[in-house]
């Protein structure tokens, strides 16, 4: 039987916000590699706080969040851009497409970031946006792009460096049903295809049922749904 | 190391974006940084240029000897010397010159009276070659004259030319040419022939020295200065240097300096459209950093702008300022209009690479010193906040520091107190600019103060509620566009608070100095003899006359001379302490330059070469001086009389008898002339001389002026980009409060107000800030550069100007930009994400 490899786990976390509101204690979860979890929970109650804590964005009160294996707390601000820059791909609920920058160069972001060669990134970056639909539209600026597709770049961008965990918050968020429903299929469908774990933080019960397991989050931690 | 160009593709990418999309707000921060650089390089070419010209010039007529003895006074020194002067021991040959100002036609030429056997030897470069028809016997007869060409005046060898010197004509035949004076008007004359014909006998004002070629120029110093008359004093090479330096220095630093506030104000543009752009695209490098950038890779995209946009600005300044120099010289001359350089015609223009390097290093640092302070907060940013908020990154309820700006400020005020360094007034500059920072870092703070009771306030327009609400809770993007303004503003009334009281100030002193209703003066030093003094005060229609006589003295041979001014008629009046002179001194009253120069105050003495020995004399107060920055020192015509046995006069003050007319007056004094001397002489009604003045005044800061306006209209420039670029980033704000019901003429209105009262503030804190500023300049600068003072006068109907006009522009310049970002789909706004 082949076991599955951890790619996060995160023990005992806590965390407040300004003003001393306790958002959760005692957070606990695992993510297995290529597993997509569902994170669910009312407004406020800390879920994007939590993508953040797990992509070093922002710093816990107590606990321990792994990544590969590395504990995060282990590493300084360069250690964990570089983390972030290497193993973690983002999609945000309003896209954050650079308007300044083609779509090419968009998708092409991370692995530019990566310092891959020019021509390798520009080959991915036209690879994946054939992949989300938007063939041929490299060239485009983002400015042309309805919020639908505006999506898909974003989607394309968090594949382009092969992560291997993608944190997704609320990425059907801005988008009408049937668009939101095409939308999540192809984020799915790439993430698969990837192998890559995600984490889905949603308010939507039909992007929820996509995902291998649902958590919700509550004060007291995470609790299968 | 080679450098891994993948490196550099994700700043490149966000560079060439941000510049494509917005190339107005990154040409205007190169042409700040550009005009900036050219305006500082041409006024430091113009300068170096004419200042070029000015040494050579003094160096053809000094000969380029190796040492010189020269007149303390402006009456020579005995020629027994010279024998001495030539047997001291490392003295190779010396040459004797007699050295006279003449007039040709109505012009002033040096004319030196040379032994050119042994100039020949010494000084070269000043032998003059006979022309065709002569042979070198032309040289040594008392009848030759030779010119430079700088002095021909198409004349041809063989003509028959006129000389005036104290107001005797002597006719001479122009027998050849000066070659080597280049292009100053130069003549020379046979030694014994100025003597014989200038009532010079006997006397001589310059010994030039070529030392032995093993000797020690300053044991030849020491033994020279040992046996050296009182009337005279030993001079060098280097002396010439430092007496054509000390002549202008100040007023080029001056000049130096004002370019370097435009490039400062350049740098506040720099800063100021570095600030809103990456104000605008915080959540860009929020997102980056979420994607595994680091701050260095953001701070280095930053400063890597502002170091292209320096290169570019540099550049073109540097090119741009070439051609600014090359077409004032044309047009203006080198001294820019202030006489300091005196010689005819335009001087060549000097290229000089490295003040070229200099000033563009210079545009540099202000382009990248601008950037740096954005580009720290852009690093700084937390990605988590800047992806989910488009406000203002700093909390409007929390208190703007203050500790800095009174950091700045102590520091500022302690530079004031230093002294100057060279006679430039570097800690003076160095207090301004701090001061000027102070004002800058303290403008969160001051902005929270003043709009605080408006926040308070409950308007019932929504209009002016939103434009409040704005300003107040975005507090450092109000900040960004109040330190543009204060920082122009406030250079702007520095300056002009300082020119005005410097203008106020003149005129007064010319209300004290001018009393009389006449004044009458003699082209170089031409004397009014005893019955032409007597005829003159007996005219029709004359009351009473004053005579003076002005002649150059050297106090120290590193110094210009300071004038000796003696007068038959009043003293100058006093400034501050007067004191009587005690009995069986002789009492002088110097100037404010001599004073500062020499370090003389009421009661001090000095002594002064007067005659053949030094003759001591007691200081009894201080007078105001604007006309002469090397110093002038008055002494009572009976006193000099007696010392001297001079007693020619050269000028005079006439006040007329009552009901005298001016012009008949006028006529009657030039009929008491002798006909020889009345071309070179001048009889100018008072209001006419003060008129000049006065006009001579605002020539001399018509740069100035133009230099000011500039960095004014960068400023002004400034503001506008600072507000433009606010106002069209805040598109999806304007979107929303469609939606919202709001119009779009409320909208512009809104902005109006914001711009207004931004404008108000600004021009508030601005104004104050000047008149701060304008107290250095008046109290510290100009004492140290120019040697004197001047009381503050307050421009208060160009205070208020400015302070209307910015208000105006300000919130003119809002609205426009305004109209155009409520231009856009209401619909089409809000979507637009960032």
């Amino acid at each position: 039987m082949v076991v599955p490899k951890l790619l996060l786990e995160i023990t005992d976390l806590r965390k407040t916000v300004p003003g001393g509101r306790l958002l959760f204690d005692g957070l606990a979860m695992r993510l297995e590699a290529g597993e997509l979890i569902a994170i669910m929970g009312e407004s406020g109650v800390g879920k994007s706080t939590l993508l953040n804590l797990i992509a070093g964005l922002d710093v816990p009160d107590a606990g321990v969040v792994e990544l590969d294996g590395v504990a995060l707390a282990a590493l300084d601000e360069d250690g964990l851009a570089a983390l972030r820059r290497r193993r973690i791909g983002f999609v945000f609920q309003a896209f954050h497409i650079l308007p300044h920058l083609t779509l090419a160069q968009n998708v092409g972001l991370p692995l530019a970031l990566l310092r891959a060669a020019p021509a390798e990134v520009r080959a991915r970056a036209i690879a994946l946006l054939a992949a989300v639909g938007l063939a041929g539209r490299e060239n485009d600026y983002p400015g042309q792009l309805s919020g639908g597709e505006l999506q898909r770049v974003a989607i394309a961008r968090a594949l382009a460096h092969r992560p291997a965990l993608i944190l997704a918050d609320e990425p059907t968020g801005n988008l009408d049903p049937e668009t939101a429903a095409r939308i999540l299929a192809l984020l799915i469908g790439q993430l698969r295809e990837a192998g890559a774990g995600g984490l889905l933080v949603t308010h939507s019960d039909v992007a929820a049922a996509c995902a291998d397991r649902v958590l919700r989050l509550t004060a007291t931690g995470l609790v299968e749904a | 190391m080679a450098l891994d160009w993948r490196a550099v593709t994700v700043p490149r990418w966000m560079m060439m974006g941000e510049w494509r999309a917005h190339p107005v707000r990154i040409g205007t921060a190169i042409v700040a940084i550009a005009i900036g650089v050219a305006l500082g390089f041409a006024v430091h070419l113009v300068n170096a240029s004419a200042l070029d010209r000015f040494a050579r010039g003094l160096a053809t007529v000094n000969g380029g000897a190796d040492l010189r003895v020269e007149a303390a006074g402006g009456r020579g020194f005995g020629e027994q010397f010279y024998p001495r002067a030539a047997s001291v021991a490392g003295v190779g040959a010396a040459s004797p010159v007699v050295k006279l100002r003449a007039q040709l036609d109505a012009r002033a030429i040096d004319l030196l009276g040379i032994d050119v056997l042994r100039a020949a030897r010494v000084t070269p470069i000043i032998v003059p070659q006979p022309g065709p028809g002569h042979d070198a016997t032309a040289l040594l007869d008392p009848a030759s004259l030779f010119l430079s060409r700088a002095a021909l005046a198409g004349r041809h060898v063989g003509d028959a030319v006129s000389l005036v010197i104290d107001g005797r004509t002597q006719r001479f035949r122009l027998a050849g040419l000066v070659a080597g004076a280049g292009d100053r008007p130069l003549g020379i004359i046979d030694i014994a022939a100025a003597q014989d014909r200038f009532d010079r006998v006997g006397r001589i004002d310059r010994i030039d020295l070529k030392l032995a070629r093993s000797a020690d120029a300053d044991h030849v110093r020491a033994a020279l200065a040992a046996i050296l008359p009182a009337d005279a004093v030993l001079a060098g090479a280097e002396d010439d240097g430092s007496r054509t330096d000390a002549l202008s220095r100040a007023y080029r630093v001056n000049l130096d300096m004002l370019a370097l506030v435009a490039l400062l104000t350049g740098a506040f543009l720099v800063y100021s459209a570095q600030a809103l752009s990456i104000a605008r695209r915080r959540p860009h490098f929020a997102l980056l950093r979420v994607l595994g950038a680091s701050r260095r890779l953001i701070l280095a995209q930053l400063l890597a702008e502002g170091l292209i946009l320096g290169v570019i600005g540099a550049a073109v300044g540097i090119l741009l300022g070439f051609g600014l120099a090359a077409g004032v010289l044309r047009l203006v001359g080198g001294d820019l209009g202030s006489g300091y350089f005196g010689g005819d015609g335009t001087p060549p223009l000097l290229f000089a690479p490295g003040a070229a390097l200099a000033f563009a290093g210079l545009g540099l640092i202000a382009a990248l010193v601008g950037s740096l302070l954005p580009a720290y907060q852009a690093a700084r940013i937390a990605p988590t906040v800047s992806l989910k908020t488009i406000g203002d990154a700093v909390d409007p309820r929390r208190r703007p520091p203050l500790a800095p700006a009174f950091v700045l400020a102590a520091i500022g005020i302690g530079f004031a107190l230093l002294p100057a360094v060279r006679g430039v007034s570097l800690f003076g500059y160095g207090a301004v600019g701090l001061l000027l920072a102070a004002g800058i870092a303290a403008m969160p703070w001051l902005a929270r103060i003043l709009l605080a009771p408006l926040a308070r306030g409950r308007s019932t327009s929504p209009v002016i509620q939103l434009a409040i609400g704005r300003l107040w809770g975005a507090p450092s993007q109000a900040a960004v566009a109040l330190s543009g303004i204060v920082a122009s503003v406030g250079l702007m009334i520095a300056m002009a608070v300082m020119v005005a009281s410097f203008r106020g100030s003149v005129d007064d002193w010319l209300n004290q100095i001018l009393s009389a209703d006449l004044y009458l003066s003699a082209e170089g030093s031409t004397p009014l003899d005893k019955a032409t003094r007597d005829r003159l005060t007996r005219a029709t229609g004359v009351r009473r006359v004053d005579f003076a006589s002005q002649r150059g003295i050297t106090l120290s041979p590193g110094r210009p001379p300071v004038l000796l001014s003696v007068r038959d008629g009043d003293m100058p009046p006093a400034i501050g302490r007067e004191i009587s002179a005690p009995a069986g001194t002789i009492a002088v009253r110097v100037s404010e330059p001599a004073a500062r120069l020499y370090h003389l105050t009421p009661s001090a003495t000095l002594q002064l070469p007067l005659g053949s020995k030094p003759v001591r004399v007691f200081v009894t107060a201080i007078y105001r001086d604007y006309a002469r920055q090397s110093g002038a020192i008055t002494i009572d015509g009976r006193a000099y009389d007696r010392l001297t046995g001079d007693t020619a006069r050269g000028e005079a003050a006439i006040n007329l008898a009552p009901g005298a007319d001016v012009a008949g007056t006028i006529s009657a004094l030039r009929r008491a002339l002798p006909p020889s001397i009345l071309d070179v002489v001048r009889i100018v009604p008072t209001r006419a001389l003060k008129a000049q003045a006065l006009a001579i005044f605002d020539r001399s800061f018509a740069i100035t002026y133009g230099l000011e306006l500039v960095a004014v209209l960068v400023g002004l420039a400034g503001v506008a980009a600072t507000t433009s670029a606010q106002t069209i980033a805040r598109t999806r704000e304007f979107g929303m409060l469609r939606h919202l019901g709001v119009t779009r003429r409320q909208i512009v209105a809104m902005l109006g107000v914001e711009g207004a009262l931004l404008g108000l503030v600004g021009g508030i804190a601005g104004i104050a800030l000047g008149c701060g500023l304008a107290q250095i300049l008046i109290h510290v600068v100009n004492p140290q550069s120019f040697n004197w003072t001047m009381e503050t006068r307050w421009p208060v109907g160009l205070l208020a100007g400015v302070g209307a006009a910015l208000v105006v522009s300000s919130a003119l310049t809002a609205m426009l930009a305004g109209r155009r970002a409520v231009s856009t789909d209401a619909v089409r706004a809000v979507r637009e994400d960032w």
